[in-house]
């Protein structure tokens, strides 16, 4: 039976044992007199047999789905005789031994490959019935065991409860899979990479160059993996757009959380906000077409010579990206910064840009911050308006009209088109990964707690 | 200070007085001149998209008057198999000729055959097939102009010259006879709504991508939001304050700061490399749209749940309801708008996401229309950033109608959401 079939027919018996729980709790209930003999709902009985007939066989059927392909891979490839050295080659067999099962013939099949095929077909066929099988007893004879268990004494609503409970944890910690999930992947590889490539020379080496050679004898053969123009290209456009978006979002915060009116302020908010919900795509087209020939065309006015594709366009246009996100934040700690401090320097003679300056910003000033360092994390762990206006080359220079790449430049043209997992060219995008999610952890980290300090302070 | 009379003081104050203001003055225009540059932003970005992109709703299409000649199609019946290897191409080079007699090199022939789309002998075949009965006779059509001929005639509007690029002095001509024939017109560009990708800018349209997306939203939220829902009631209504809790707190918190390319690279490598899913499937896009999405699903959720007042909760408690009734039966219900806006405004953040799709490979080019989750499918961002790659300046109008069409997605479901909320919100 295919998989949805199953899991239609497993819904199918999940209802069947919601109905003949709840209807047998309440033949119980009116055999011996009323609701309240019962120790719980009737929909809890159902509920409490629906959940035995159906919790432990899904688990199963996901276990199973997860499983299944890579044992039948390795239960095929076990019988194969002569297995060839390579990882690649590996993989080549096996999807010539798929396309063979599956009937997408190209030339006369190796009988060493026709015979894994049949072996595959088998034991897909096989595992199919079993999992059918396994999947139906044990929620059949899971359900009819809670059946069999039913008494009008049993505490349904409290196991009912229970087991939500618990599922509501499981989702609950689905926050630490993932954050467990990315720490994986990106460590595993980064690992891999680090054994062709020694950590000292990715952090300090001064020359990127990933191309690997296909052939020994070609020119260039050597990959160069020295990270140091990335992430000096990566600093620059950050620091461009923190240039930007800091003194524009904290003066806008300012004007809106001081000065301006409630009209003034129900309509500047909102259209700010426009600018955070804006797709980055859209930036990164913005920033290409219409910035960028500005900028080389401003730079050429001056006498100044511009690449097509310069820091300072990503730059200024990640700024603008970043503008509404330093505002809002900033926004909320001024707003969160007592009246009584405002009235006290007013009362003492201060004009209202007194107040601010000497009072009111710094107060807030650990909020700011904290809201700025989120917004230098974000500005370097943008990805799509530095893919699209930044470029390619990796130059070593502080001149913002040059092109400059970044470290999400670099993870994006590694890894889109074909990859082989076992080059360095496609693990350095993960070591790459790994130093994106180490540094931007840290500043997120630092970020929540000084902003969560600041909090208490006056909540 | 103090040997300083009242009026000396006084004096001393209103001299600073004048500088103070100014400053003040000066202060005040710098929040004015920081809110008027977002502004500015907005405006500069909308209009700069619109002014590029509304070209793209209009296509130029140019009528010839067609034969289907059995001699030139080498055909003599309509069926399967002749029309797979019928020449199409050849009715409407004879109908371009037929158009302009007086063209007789070879060079400007072969000119004149670019001046409709090459997705024209395929409109010819699917009408034959439709209608069998028109073999030999001969019918007017309306043909999509070639991408260089489309810029060029739209470019006349701007100025008199128009911007010519590829298209020649002897192309330019034509187009002007066919003009003034009224046989060149410009027309709702029906296309670019109902087709996949192509190479061809006439061609490509946003189908695929937009239906591409619209499944990958369609897991996202089948995942995130009774995820997200599920874990913002475990964290306000349950949760004991232990380490476990704490721990699960700053992760949600990081991960909502944590830049979108990394969740690409858990797709990756966890779910293409370790499950080995299928790449550039809505599934797994909508797998790691779901894991970025959540954070933001649940701290709204926790906003929405913690607006309930607890005089809800006690009331139902103190009517013997158990915790579990409590929340699903009153605190849930009460909650669920606010949620529904936390969920709509996490969907809209995934629709506009593009870097981590990019690493499960839906950047495939796909000009079938996917059918599943699991099919090869492209989505809109991604198809916007495929086609602002492209050289052809034609693609530079569609990228921006395409941009166009994402934009009024994303306003849809923001002002929906805050309609929702405007709408189901209770002051307690």
């Amino acid at each position: 039976m295919q998989t949805p079939t199953l899991f239609a027919l497993l819904l199918l018996l999940v209802l069947i044992a919601y109905g003949t729980g709840f209807s047998r709790a309440a033949a119980a209930a009116r055999g011996r007199g009323g609701m309240r003999k019962l120790a719980a709902l009737p929909s809890y009985y159902g509920t409490h047999t629906a959940l035995w007939c159906g919790l432990p066989a899904l688990l199963l059927l996901a276990v199973w789905l997860v499983f299944d392909e890579p044992i039948i891979r390795a239960l095929v490839m076990n019988g194969v005789a002569d297995m060839p050295e390579t990882i690649a080659g590996r993989d080549l067999l096996y999807a010539q031994i798929q396309n063979q099962a599956a009937g997408n013939l190209f030339g006369e099949a190796t009988p060493q490959v026709a015979a894994a095929a049949e072996r595959l077909t088998d034991l897909r066929n096989g595992a199919q019935l079993l999992q059918t099988l396994m999947v139906l007893i044990l929620s059949v004879g899971l359900g009819a065991f809670a059946m069999l268990r039913f008494s009008p004494q049993l505490r349904a609503r409290e196991k009912v409860e229970k087991v939500f409970r618990i599922i509501l944890l499981g989702c609950a910690s689905a926050a630490i899979l993932t954050t467990v999930g990315i720490l994986l992947s990106v460590l595993f590889e980064s690992l891999r990479f680090f054994q062709s490539v020694p950590v000292t020379e990715f952090l300090f080496g001064l020359h990127w160059s990933p191309q690997m050679a296909l052939r020994a004898d070609q020119v260039g053969s050597s990959g160069a993996f020295g990270a140091v123009p990335l992430f000096t290209g990566t600093l620059m456009v950050s620091a461009i757009a923190m240039f930007v978006a800091v003194p524009v979002g904290l003066m806008s915060a300012i004007y809106l959380a001081e000065y301006a009116g409630k009209r003034v302020r129900a309509i500047a908010k909102p259209v700010l906000e426009i600018l955070a919900g804006v797709p980055t795509v859209v930036y990164g087209f913005f920033a290409a077409l219409t910035v960028a020939p500005f900028v080389r065309e401003a730079a050429a006015a001056v006498g100044l010579q511009a690449s097509s594709e310069s820091a300072l366009a990503a730059g200024l246009v990640m700024g603008v990206m970043i503008i509404p996100f330093v505002s809002s934040l900033s926004d909320d700690v001024i707003n969160a910064v007592p009246q009584s401090l405002r009235d006290g320097a007013l009362g003492l003679g201060s004009t209202q840009s007194e107040t601010i300056r000497k009072v009111v910003i710094p107060a807030a000033l650990p909020g700011i911050v904290g809201g700025v360092l989120l917004a230098v994390s974000r500005a370097i762990g943008e990805t799509m308006i530095v893919v699209m206006a930044a470029g390619l080359a990796a130059n070593l220079t502080a001149n913002p009209l040059e092109s400059v790449t970044t470290v999400t430049v670099q993870i994006v043209t590694l890894l889109v088109g074909d990859q082989e997992f076992d080059s360095p060219k496609t693990l350095a995008a993960f070591a790459l990964g790994l130093m994106l999610f180490l540094s931007t952890l840290v500043l997120n980290f630092i970020a929540l707690h000084v902003v969560k300090k600041y909090r208490e302070q006056y909540d | 200070m103090t040997d300083l009379t009242q009026a000396q003081v006084r004096e001393r104050i209103e001299q600073r007085l004048g500088s103070r203001h100014r400053k003040e003055k000066l202060f005040r225009g710098l929040g004015i001149a920081s809110i008027a540059f977002g502004v500015f932003a907005v405006l500069l970005l909308f209009t700069d998209i619109i002014s590029k992109g509304s070209g793209a709703f209009v296509q130029t299409a140019v009528q010839l008057e067609i034969t289907y000649d059995p001699a030139v199609l080498g055909i003599e019946e309509v069926n399967e198999e002749s029309l797979t290897w019928a020449n199409f191409t050849g009715v409407v080079r004879e109908a371009l000729r037929a158009r302009f007699p007086d063209v007789s090199s070879r060079s400007e022939k072969r000119e004149l055959n670019t001046l409709v789309s090459t997705g024209a002998p395929f409109t010819l075949r699917d009408r034959l097939q439709a209608n069998p009965e028109l073999l030999g006779k001969t019918e007017t059509l309306w043909f999509a102009a070639d991408d260089d001929v489309d810029t060029f005639v739209k470019s006349l509007d701007d100025s008199a010259e128009g911007f010519r690029g590829r298209t020649s002095d002897q192309m330019a001509s034509w187009v002007q006879s066919l003009k003034e024939s009224g046989q060149l017109e410009k027309r709702f560009n029906t296309t670019f709504f109902t087709n996949g990708d192509s190479r061809e800018p006439e061609q490509a349209g946003i189908r695929a991508a937009l239906v591409g997306s619209l499944l990958t939203l369609l897991v996202t939220l089948a995942l995130s939001f009774p995820i997200g829902v599920a874990a913002a009631i475990y964290l306000e209504e349950y949760a004991p304050k232990n380490r476990w809790t704490d721990l699960i707190e700053v992760n949600i918190n990081n991960l909502a700061a944590v830049p979108s390319i990394v969740f690409g690279l858990l797709g990756l490598a966890i779910f293409i490399n370790f499950f080995e899913l299928p790449r550039s499937a809505p599934l797994v896009g909508g797998l790691v749209l779901t894991l970025m999405t959540l954070p933001t699903i649940i701290i709204s959720s926790r906003a929405a749940l913690k607006s309930v007042p607890p005089s809800i909760r006690e009331a139902a408690m103190g009517m013997g309801a158990s915790r579990m009734q409590v929340v699903l039966h009153h605190v849930l219900p009460l909650a669920m708008p606010g949620m529904l806006t936390g969920a709509i405004i996490g969907m809209a953040q995934a629709l506009g996401e593009t870097a981590p799709l990019l690493m499960i490979g839906m950047v495939a080019f796909i000009v079938d229309v996917p059918g599943g989750i699991t099919d090869p499918a492209t989505v809109l961002p991604v198809q916007i950033f495929l086609w602002a790659d492209s050289p052809e300046r034609a693609f530079v109008e569609r990228t921006s109608a395409a941009i166009m069409v994402l934009l009024s997605f994303l306003i849809v479901m923001n002002a929906s959401a805050v309609l929702l909320r405007k709408k189901l919100e209770r002051r307690w």
